[in-house]
């Protein structure tokens, strides 16, 4: 994975860039010593890793902006971070690069139920914010797997999903407001606790733009009232493919499930073997999740399991208990720790159409033997979004490199059968260069026009989303 | 008028184009802007549906009654609800897709399931400069590259001319239910309101009406799902709106009056939409002229006006949480609100990139 070489020019007036950081962010959090910012090496995409030179985590907006101000002025670019957990190196430094967190920003400023919104700093986490209301009975919908971790400024990048997000959606149908800082420092406020834009829908552009836009450093988020109770059910198969059927069938029988999750073999093993849920020992299988009152979940969960029954499972288990119900969460919970204990992965991200499921499963077996790579499938198959975890052993020389040809294949796969290089991770730079298998040089520049007009120096996250050859020209000026 | 028949001839069209363009999808919007007409009716037909993925994938200029036929078929229908103005805007002509979603055109169940914007999975557009963009794709979930699909939704044809748009559907419901309750002040029903989107019954419409001056004002709530559920939910929803005064509940549910503000059709009053916090909508509804009629949605979120011909609506109700679009007439200041400068500059920025000529429906949304 290529970087662009750091400025030495700018590596050059570190004392200088660091000293004008601390006048602007008065409360602290300026770290330039090399031994503490080696912290910030990295993200949750660890293959690649270089300390930036300096990293500032300021505890105000108006700390934010008089620190991209100085950026700025000094030409230095800028990595926003949230948590640090993104899968797609959204995050990662440059050595001239200054990142700049939001960690210390994490206060609710308003909640409003009436209304049904809450407004944060966006360094608080996913799971805090419906913390802060879940007494009240709501809660915030988009439920990345990291969401005990990850903040809310990363979910806005990234434009974060989850397991509900079937029903719910995900980050950018959860979003109502936020206050963006541009590079030069501007501050700006779009949209509110009203429901849509006043003019161009600016907010709908922030999200997801991988932090190359702005800064977000406060969001009003979408709160939704508690449903009166949800309760899953395990369905297990003899094949992926049968499994993927039934999850067309599902949808197309007008069922509307909050959650539909999949887990393959090499996934139900490495689980149980991890923590122990007692899944059956199958090909394949599904976890459906329905909300509502008892007799509404009943009537849900037996649709659900006639249409199963005719796919021939090997098992269906109803969850007849709350404990049964987490028992059934936990091994699918626990899916990518559980892979972590069998060795190095590469979790990808495609989405592909439901219909194309049992298809694409069946080519990324065939290429799994090919590429003599072991993968494991656990995902959120009602809308399509895949997990493949490719693994392999990155103390073996060579292992990486054939991981990353193998995932870039599967992600060739997903577009081709009319999906897309990433659902919910984000491009990042593990996804950059094979931006073009999916757009057109003409669809490529209007998005980095975009870029042109919210960071017309190319300075914030710069190296990331656009293959380097084609965001060259503007990264240089 | 210019009437290309497909997305090269559209493309061609705007790149040769010497002056303004006025794009049209059906002209159902009752918008006037200068410029040579262009029209994308030529540009027609479901091009992919798939209902077992829920996803549908048409050229713009197809007619709305044709994709809401081929849904209805399936059993499934656009979940957005989007309104059809024709009556109170006085227009003819067929609603195109690409006009519904140019124009992020909403419904009631906004309040529940999202706008057409949240539906809207892809686009193909010709920009100002006659060069054809791709965005988005046709599944759930896409966060490859920017999300310019959701810019062009509700940017009225001023970024660029969509050809193609691909977007997610959902399944009918069995059945409806409605849950009324009589004569409540404005902020009293903005509080039911509250309280029932506020419940886990999953409310899918929360107006209020206020239809006369002299009228007994209702407050409308609907209930959708299987039947079982639907009955379950009414009788439940019902008992939680006791405390607010006489509550009725019903099976069914109608509520085109409320989606396409049939009441206000004739007359000559000027018709605004002001999008607000819930919570701030019995004020602004006090601040309006005196006789002005009026709608609430969305729980109070969305507030529909008719006023006396010319009136400065923004200005008498003062500043917002949120904002206020005029939808009919043409006097009380420009239709669509000013921007803060920060917002405006940026707004300016994108146009000038994605149309450098500025000759696409200019000047419409400032």
């Amino acid at each position: 994975m290529e970087m662009p070489a750091p400025d030495a020019r700018v590596m050059a007036r570190k004392a200088r860039i660091v000293q004008r950081l601390q006048e602007a962010v008065p409360s602290g959090g300026v770290i330039h010593d090399p031994a503490e910012t080696r912290a910030y090496e990295c993200d949750a995409l660890t293959a690649y890793r270089c300390p930036p030179l300096a990293v500032v985590l300021p505890s105000s907006t108006a700390e934010v902006a008089a620190a991209l101000k100085v950026c700025h002025e000094e030409g230095v670019p800028v990595v926003p971070r949230g948590a640090g957990t993104s899968l797609a190196g959204g995050a990662l430094p440059t050595a001239d690069s200054v990142i700049l967190g939001v960690a210390r920003m994490a206060q609710v400023l308003e909640i409003d139920t009436a209304s049904r919104i809450i407004r944060v700093q966006t360094g608080r986490t996913n799971l805090s914010v419906t913390g802060a209301v879940e007494d009240l009975g709501f809660f915030y919908a988009p439920d990345p797997s990291s969401q005990l971790a990850c903040a809310i400024a990363g979910n806005i990048a990234m434009n974060s999903g989850g397991a509900h997000c079937l029903k719910y959606g995900v980050t950018t149908n959860n979003l109502l407001g936020l206050t963006l800082v541009q590079m030069d420092g501007t501050v700006v406020e779009l949209g509110g606790a009203h429901l849509d834009a006043a003019g161009l829908d600016l907010l709908a552009l922030v999200c997801g733009s991988e932090g190359q836009l702005g800064v977000v450093t406060e969001a009003t988020l979408r709160i939704l009232p508690k449903p009166e109770g949800a309760r899953p059910v395990l369905i297990g198969f003899g094949s992926s493919e049968v499994a993927g059927a039934c999850v067309a069938d599902i949808i197309r029988a007008g069922l509307l499930p909050v959650a539909i999750e999949f887990m393959d073999r090499p996934c139900i093993e490495a689980t149980e073997a991890f923590a122990g849920a007692g899944y059956p020992m199958c090909e394949a299988l599904l976890i459906v999740e329905v909300e509502g009152s008892d007799a509404e979940i009943d009537e849900q969960l037996g649709l659900i399991t006639q249409i199963a029954r005719g796919h021939d499972p090997v098992e269906v288990r109803e969850a007849a208990s709350a404990d049964e119900a987490a028992r059934i969460w936990l091994g699918r919970k626990s899916a990518f720790g559980a892979m972590g204990q069998l060795g190095d992965y590469m979790c990808l991200d495609g989405t592909i159409p439901v219909s194309a499921l049992p298809t694409v499963l069946g080519r990324i077996g065939e290429m799994s033997a090919e590429y003599g790579l072991r993968v494991a499938n656990v995902f959120h198959a009602g809308d399509g979004n895949m997990h493949p975890l490719i693994l392999f052993d990155a103390n073996r020389p060579g292992d990486l490199e054939t991981c990353e040809a193998f995932g870039a294949e599967i992600l060739k796969l997903c577009v081709e059968v009319g999906g897309c290089l990433t659902g919910e991770h984000g491009v990042g730079i593990e996804k950059r260069d094979l931006m073009s298998v999916q757009y057109a040089p003409a669809d490529l520049e209007a998005q980095m026009r975009v870029k042109d007009v919210f960071d017309p120096r190319w300075l914030l996250n710069p190296a990331k989303v656009f293959p380097l050859g084609a965001s060259a020209a503007r990264r240089a000026g | 008028m210019r009437a290309p028949a497909d997305e090269a001839e559209l493309a061609e069209a705007v790149a040769g184009a010497e002056g303004p363009l006025a794009i049209v999808g059906g002209g159902t919007c009752g918008v006037a802007v200068a410029g040579e007409p262009l029209s994308v009716a030529g540009l027609s037909g479901i091009t992919l549906y798939e209902p077992g993925a829920l996803t549908m994938v048409a050229r713009a200029g197809t007619p709305l009654a044709e994709i809401e036929a081929a849904l209805e078929a399936e059993g499934q229908r656009l979940a957005f609800e989007p309104p059809d103005f024709r009556s109170l805007l006085g227009t003819d002509g067929e609603p195109t897709i690409g006009g519904v979603f140019a124009t992020n055109a909403s419904g009631p169940r906004r309040i529940a399931v999202g706008a057409a914007r949240d539906f809207l999975l892809g686009v193909r557009f010709v920009d100002g400069t006659g060069t054809v963009v791709r965005n988005g794709g046709r599944v759930m979930k896409n966060v490859t590259g920017y999300d310019l699909t959701k810019l062009m939704a509700g940017s009225w044809g001023t970024l660029g001319v969509l050809t193609e748009v691909a977007f997610k559907v959902l399944p009918k419901p069995a059945a409806s239910g409605l849950v009324t309750i009589q004569a409540l002040s404005p902020e009293r029903a903005v509080a039911a309101m509250a309280a029932a989107l506020g419940s886990p019954f999953e409310v899918t419409g929360a107006a209020h009406l206020t239809e006369t001056p002299g009228d007994v004002p209702g407050t409308m709530l609907r209930i959708e799902g299987s039947e079982a559920s639907v009955a379950y939910r009414l009788e439940r929803l019902a008992a939680l709106m006791a405390p607010f005064g006489n509550v009725a509940k019903s099976n069914g549910a109608d509520w085109a009056r409320v989606r396409d503000l049939t009441f206000l059709e004739g007359g000559d009053a000027d018709v605004w939409r002001l999008s607000v916090r819930p919570t701030t909508a019995a004020e602004v509804v006090a601040r309006l002229p005196e006789g002005a009629r009026v709608l609430l949605d969305w729980g109070g979120g969305l507030i529909w006006a008719a006023v006396p011909p010319g009136t400065d609506v923004r200005g008498a109700v003062g500043p917002l949480s949120g904002h206020a679009r005029r939808v009919r007439g043409g006097g009380g200041g420009p239709r669509f609100p000013p921007e803060a400068a920060p917002v405006a500059a940026l707004s300016a920025g994108l146009r000038a990139q994605f149309d450098p000529r500025g000759i696409l429906n200019p000047g419409l949304m400032g």
